[in-house]
């Protein structure tokens, strides 16, 4: 190499590594950014009650996304996430108030842990119903979820006739009382919905970062061929990824009907796009292999808060859902240039090696 | 092969005068000069990253000189892209394949210049009839209507200059053409070469196959680190010439043999089929046994059952039919997780489709199949984990920057060190090698070699594939050769001659080709 190329390179080279740095912080940044503009912009927005309730509203989504995240690292999508929280709803909703007819003049009520236990795993259920369509029966994952997408909202509707299971409160007498400390309960000053927040996304990122299932789910989806030939299961790990989707989905459905203390069939509508949003958003990759889960949530929270704020600041909800979608194509623009730039620095140090060697 | 008599009155049709291309971080072209003379094979040859396939990528459009020019029959031109050096009669043929999988043999060869009728209407009829006529001149029956993700590699590469072919170049250019072909099928494409010289079309060959440079090159042009290091007529060229001038030094010799005892079997494969797609046995009764410490190579044409003979091994087919056995007892395992688990490893062919995960860290490549190795109850410690890549990385002489950097910035021959790195630490029993040196230069292919060496010394059974006879002869303790699935003859590295093994590699093979790739559908 000559003397003109590698004094230009040794220049650039801080320069690029600062900008790389801004670019894989980008989430974190914008998340500062409108933070910083409602804080000055929206009136209340600093107060400790309204944080308490965009993070309600945020950990919504992000459960959503996390377990979306996963999917869409192993090169798949889950459609059918809005509809299992409908459905799990439901299911939460049926289990309380009318109890399971066991068909002998019995009818059996649960107490409120056995419900939560049973509602996750109809959740789990449908997830394993996605993974084998598309494990077993190679059906493309987004046509596999499309279609649980439906059978899930319709099951959810017919469970009622369409109509609203009100007032969970549950009867003490069966020990089925106390749904709403899911959605409104606080344990040191921090609602609940937090506190399982924390617990899954903390559970996610470990299983991500320091399990091998962690790193099959990254090898699945950068390359499915090459990681089977590495004996990973790749069908395995399909399976643990949209169950785990179908799980974050069922607590989403408990959080919400215990937040109404009631339960409607049509919850959860739209609310895969979200996640799909709040993943990309974070820096996932929708062709697979790449993906955080401290950036989905991050990403959940932008979203949350940029909606949440533009509402107190009294913008239209119609210019709200422009801002969105602009915000997840700048994302997904500034993404584009990260690779390219990570890329070119990879390049560069690998060049730079083999000059000294020659 | 090549007539001398007239080498010098070949006349110059391209001249690539001072040309330098600076990408960022490197110097991949410096004040390089280059004349393609018509009728004639130019030969260009240089390590890895030495800058031919830069020069390649200036003259066939695909990017722009930093500085420097080029001129056409005396004209100085500026190709913006791959069509405008299309128009002027420039040809190319990738060395990576670039064919649409999806897609028919005959949509592949007129892609982006499809035949037709007033400039809508595809005319299928005459681009299928020009196919099969390409195919008849390249002496394969290739069927048009075929799709090409179902060819083999060595087929595809047949389509692929097919491709450049039909675009009627003036100026071919071959980048490793001969990497994914069998003997026989170099043998047919040297003579489409001949054919091609004939008609006055200047051939840029580029291969790292020096044997076969000296045989079908007239004028040879070295490359070393982005400059010319030598450039003459081919005539009195000799190997360590070739050598001498790419790597700097005297030849590496990677056919030294270390010597050592060998161990008791570590592997037997007892009457071993796999049936094909169109009827047929692909791997035909295969029996073969293997002793720890021993390299046996398998050599045999494209479509001889080598490749498949491993993915059976490999658990990859379920129809697969016949006994294996480790250590003596039987592989009973169904899954690749398993097998990995008895000590069997592949490096597969497809380096970029099935060895690696080209957008993750060559830490997590490497250490994708051993991750049992560092996880104590679900928790894996990246820190041990760091060191047994880092470990690798040392003893295997990979070139890095970072392990943490995607394994996609290395070069070939670093990139299939980092599959070899993967499959050692399975602590494997039995290494399976798929084309251990397909695509990588000289030097990274001495060291490969070496390592195989070391690693039998060490006590490995391993078992490689290849179409490189030079690479079988001087690699092997034992050669199997293999034709039609069946295990033709099995040689000892003292017996074996080139032209033996030639001979029984072909056996059963006619005049006519042996694959008759599915059609039913169009019959009816």
């Amino acid at each position: 190499m000559t003397s003109i190329a590698s004094a230009g390179t040794a220049s650039g080279n801080s320069n690029q590594t600062w900008l790389l740095l801004l670019l894989k912080l980008r989430t974190f940044i914008a998340l500062i950014v409108v933070f910083a503009f409602f804080a000055f912009a929206a009136p209340n927005f600093l107060s400790a009650a309204n944080f308490v309730i965009m993070s309600k509203h945020v950990a919504l989504n992000a459960f959503l996304a996390i377990g979306m995240t996963f999917v869409i690292i192993t090169g798949g999508i889950d459609l059918s996430v809005g509809s299992i929280v409908g459905l799990c709803g439901m299911v939460a909703g049926w289990l309380i108030l009318n109890g399971v007819d066991i068909g002998i003049g019995y009818t059996l009520y649960f107490n409120i842990f056995e419900i939560f236990a049973i509602t996750l795993l109809v959740g789990v259920l449908f997830g394993a119903i996605n993974g084998a369509l598309i494990t077993k029966l190679n059906v493309a994952p987004f046509i596999a979820t499309l279609g649980t997408l439906y059978v899930a909202r319709g099951l959810a509707l017919l469970s009622s006739d369409g109509a609203t299971f009100p007032n969970l409160v549950g009867n003490p007498e069966y020990g089925s009382n106390g749904l709403s400390v899911l959605g409104s309960g606080n344990f040191m000053g921090i609602p609940v919905s937090i506190w399982i927040l924390i617990a899954v996304g903390c559970g996610a990122a470990y299983i991500a970062g320091r399990t091998p299932l962690g790193r099959h789910i990254y090898a699945v989806g950068g390359n499915e061929h090459a990681a089977a030939l590495s004996g990973v299961k790749v069908n395995r790990v399909k399976m643990f990824v949209y169950m785990f989707s179908g799980f974050c989905a069922a607590i989403v459905g408990l959080v919400i009907s215990s937040q109404l203390v009631a339960a409607h069939p049509a919850t959860g509508e739209t609310f895969e796009l979200n996640a799909i949003a709040a993943a990309v958003l974070g820096g996932t990759s929708m062709s697979g292999g790449r993906g955080r889960i401290a950036g989905t949530i991050i990403g959940a929270f932008v979203i949350g808060i940029l909606s949440d704020g533009l509402v107190m600041m009294g913008v239209s909800s119609f210019w709200q859902t422009v801002i969105k979608g602009l915000v997840i194509i700048a994302a997904v623009v500034v993404d584009q240039a990260q690779q390219r730039l990570q890329a070119k620095v990879a390049l560069q140090q690998q060049a730079a090696l083999s000059t000294q060697e020659g | 092969m090549n007539n001398l008599s007239y080498s010098e009155e070949h006349q110059i049709g391209l001249t690539v005068r001072g040309a330098t291309k600076v990408y960022p971080g490197t110097l991949a072209l410096n004040e390089a000069d280059f004349d393609v003379r018509l009728g004639a094979v130019n030969v260009l040859v240089g390590e890895n990253g030495a800058g031919k396939s830069t020069l390649m990528k200036v003259i066939a459009g695909v990017e722009q000189l930093t500085s420097g020019e080029i001129a056409l029959d005396g004209k100085r031109v500026r190709f913006a892209d791959t069509r405008a050096a299309a128009a002027h009669g420039i040809g190319i043929v990738f060395q990576e394949l670039n064919l649409f999988p999806n897609m028919t043999v005959a949509d592949n060869i007129f892609i982006a210049r499809e035949k037709t009728r007033g400039g809508v209407d595809i005319d299928s009829r005459s681009q299928r009839a020009e196919a099969a006529s390409l195919m008849k001149r390249l002496e394969h029956d290739i069927l048009p209507d075929a799709l090409v993700g179902e060819l083999s590699i060595g087929e595809q590469q047949i389509v692929e200059i097919a491709k450049a072919l039909a675009q009627d170049a003036r100026i071919l250019i071959m980048d490793e053409p001969t990497s994914a072909l069998s003997a026989a099928e170099v043998e047919i494409l040297f003579r489409v070469i001949k054919d091609l010289k004939k008609s006055g079309v200047g051939i840029i060959y580029i291969s790292h196959r020096l044997e076969e440079l000296i045989r079908i090159g007239d004028y040879i042009t070295v490359l070393r680190d982005g400059c010319i290091t030598g450039s003459r007529s081919m005539k009195g060229v000799e190997v360590s010439w070739i050598v001498r001038n790419m790597i700097g030094a005297a030849s590496k010799d990677f056919s030294k043999s270390l010597t050592h005892q060998l161990g008791a079997e570590v592997f037997r494969a007892e009457d071993i089929c796999l049936p094909s797609k169109n009827g047929g046995l692909v791997v035909d009764r295969v029996s073969m046994s293997l002793r720890s410490g021993e390299i046996v190579g398998i050599y045999g044409l494209m479509g001889a059952g080598r490749s498949e003979f491993f993915e059976c091994i490999m658990a990859q087919h379920l129809v697969c039919t016949g006994k294996f056995y480790v250590d003596g007892k039987p592989l009973d395992e169904t899954s690749v997780a398993g097998r990995i688990e008895r000590g069997i490893a592949l490096i597969p062919e497809d380096r970029k489709g099935a060895g690696l995960v080209q957008i993750l860290p060559i830490r997590e490549n490497m250490s994708l199949s051993s991750l049992m190795k560092f996880t104590r109850r679900g928790h894996l410690s990246i820190k041990k984990e760091c060191t047994a890549v880092a470990d690798m990385v040392r003893d295997l002489f990979i070139k890095v920057a970072s392990v943490e950097n995607p394994v996609s910035s290395l070069s070939g021959g670093n990139q299939q060190k980092v599959v070899i790195g993967k499959a050692l630490m399975t602590n494997p029993k039995l290494l399976l090698m798929d084309e251990p040196s397909r695509g990588i230069d000289i030097g990274a292919k001495a060291e490969v070699f070496q390592e195989m060496r070391k690693l039998a010394a060490d006590g490995l059974g391993i078992l490689f594939v290849t179409s490189d006879l030079e690479e079988v002869m001087s690699l092997s303790d034992r050669i199997l050769v293999m034709s039609k699935g069946r295990v033709i003859k099995e040689f000892t590295q003292q017996e074996a001659t080139e032209e033996q093994i030639i001979a029984a590699s072909a056996v059963g093979h006619t005049t006519t080709s042996q694959k008759t790739p599915e059609n039913r559908e169009l019959q009816i």
